[in-house]
């Protein structure tokens, strides 16, 4: 079981959070070409090793947050508020 | 290659089984191949075996990082079936079941498909108006299926929960009656004996790590473990490691990899005799011929290389076991393991070339690639045979990301399996 330190509520249980996708993906103009809207649609980084996501502790305060995750070993490597840069 | 056969039996049993065969031969890789298949899972295997009998397109290797069979083919829960909505899937899938249904005999290997029927169980009268719609779908593709009602479900399969007051009160299903089992392993094994028969090298514990290409782009080979092996034609068919792969030829996949899991009883007397499965509740099981109890559920919830999956996930999906068969509550669980399966947006596959010269795909397949097997390495032959999509599968290409074609399927297939 995971656990993750929500920045209202610190460290929880992996059943009180949602994952929400891939952290800072920028939603292109909307005349954009079709390349790009494949891109923001469908392209994801998917590495074997760290990994920016998004999550919400949905069964907490709701808060969405930004983390780093190895995603072979799950180690939270960091925790950052919406709206800052990949540390 | 001897033949099995009953007289074979009788030969080697009197012979006290020192005089069979070995199933496949473990060769040094050759310097070079006309095409090599990386990844030695059944779609690699059925791959390579269609290219040889049907194409000859002179030497072929199948390489594979670990154990022949030891990726998704050897982990999954043996389900196969072909009760898709979609004409493009309906097509695919059910030439697939049918190829299944006579693989035993094309191999001269017993795989075991046991056409015990699948149960998919509605739960509300909602449920039962989205069966109807699935099962008239499927029948206009010309795919049998048809509408059980409350008792005809009881009747059929008295295990269930039958209580009107359960917390997901049985309503009805839809059944498939080819639908039903196929031993994993023995797919596997089936086809890389009869590949390499027809002379394919089959290459275990040999790395991938890396493409050598030439100055026009085009793949020359890859890069192993064991050192440069060339070849002009290489093809992917590694499954949760799909995008890793790309990304070492230098593009990226509309594929996220998520950890999958399964379950098995202890051994206990016969009784369950078909597959049932509730997408509502996300969980399925079926008995296997040991007598295990073998479950299945949905993927874990957020994207994962490690391949154990998530103790959150296994409650819920043996929560929802023990909500269809009340009974099972006093089984033990022998073995719990998970597989990493790459998923696209629209839960079907790819089945293209790769923006690479020489290099192309056969990923996507998610949860659900096992029963897909005996086509897609039919469909994936043909596609490096020809340099052209087969036409069962042309609707399964990169470019469908780009026009917007999605062939969403995920209603339809309604879990993994
Ligand atoms: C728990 C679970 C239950 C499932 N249940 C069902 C079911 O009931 N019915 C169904 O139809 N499907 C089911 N599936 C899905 C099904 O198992 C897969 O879609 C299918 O096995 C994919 O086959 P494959 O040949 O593409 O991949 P795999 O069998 O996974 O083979 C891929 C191979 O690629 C190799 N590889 C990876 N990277 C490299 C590299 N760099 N170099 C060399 N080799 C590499 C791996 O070692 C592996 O052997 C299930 C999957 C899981 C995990
Ligand atoms: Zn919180």
């Amino acid at each position: 079981m995971m656990r993750i330190a929500c920045p209202n509520c610190g460290l929880r249980d992996e059943r009180e959070f949602a994952y929400g996708g891939e952290a800072h993906i920028d939603r292109p103009e909307l005349d954009c070409d079709d390349q790009a809207w494949e891109e923001y649609l469908f392209l994801r980084a998917n590495p074997k090793g760290e990994h920016a996501e998004r999550w919400v502790h949905v069964h907490g305060c709701g808060v969405w947050f930004n983390l780093i995750r190895h995603t072979e070993t799950h180690e939270v490597v960091a925790v950052y508020v919406m709206g800052v840069a990949r540390p | 290659m001897s033949r099995y056969s009953a007289f074979a039996l009788l030969r080697n049993w009197l012979g006290g089984n020192t005089d069979w065969d070995p199933v496949w031969r473990s060769p040094e890789p050759a310097s070079s191949y006309d095409v090599i298949i990386i990844g030695a899972g059944g779609h690699g295997l059925a791959t390579a075996y269609h290219l040889a009998k049907h194409y000859r397109p002179g030497r072929i290797a199948v390489i594979d990082k670990g154990w022949l069979g030891g990726g998704n083919t050897g982990r999954n829960t043996t389900i196969v079936r072909s009760d898709y909505f979609y004409k493009e899937s309906a097509d695919f899938y059910d030439h697939s079941l049918r190829l299944y249904a006579s693989l035993s005999q094309e191999l001269n290997f017993n795989i075991m498909y046991s056409a015990r029927g699948i149960l998919n169980l509605a739960h509300s009268r909602h449920e039962v108006d989205f069966q109807r719609r699935i099962v008239n779908a499927m029948q206009l593709n010309g795919i049998d299926a048809e509408l059980l009602g409350r008792e005809e479900v009881l009747k059929f399969c008295p295990v269930l929960n039958g209580d009107p007051n359960a917390r997901f009160p049985i309503y009805g299903a839809m059944r498939q009656k080819r639908g039903g089992t196929v031993r994993h392993d023995a797919v596997a094994w089936g086809y890389a004996r009869a590949a390499d028969a027809l002379g394919v090298d089959i290459l275990q514990n040999t790395e991938v790590t890396g493409f050598r290409r030439d100055i026009s782009g085009g793949v020359q080979g890859v890069e192993t473990g064991k050192g440069f092996i060339g070849a002009t034609k290489v093809g992917i068919a590694t499954a949760g490691h799909s995008s890793v792969v790309a990304q070492m030829a230098g593009f990226r996949l509309p594929v996220a990899s998520y950890g999958l899991q399964a379950f098995v009883s202890e051994p206990v007397k016969p009784v369950l005799h078909t597959v049932i499965g509730s997408a509502v509740i996300g969980s399925y099981c079926s008995q296997s011929d040991k007598g295990g109890i073998v479950c299945g559920g949905g993927i874990d919830p957020y994207p994962s290389f490690a391949q154990r999956g998530s103790a959150a996930t296994m409650e819920k999906v043996l929560a929802g076991i023990v909500q269809l068969v009340p009974t099972f509550s006093s089984l033990r669980l022998l073995r719990q393991w998970a597989g990493i399966v790459d998923y696209t947006a629209d839960s079907s596959p790819i089945i293209d070339r790769s923006p690479v010269p020489g290099i192309y795909l056969n990923v996507g397949w998610g949860g659900g690639g096992f029963k897909a097997i005996p086509a897609g390495g039919e469909a994936f032959a043909h596609l490096i045979a020809k340099d052209e999509p087969h036409p069962l599968t042309t609707a399964f290409g990169l470019q469908r990301f780009r026009d917007g074609a999605l062939i969403d399927e995920a209603a339809a297939a309604g879990i993994e399996h």
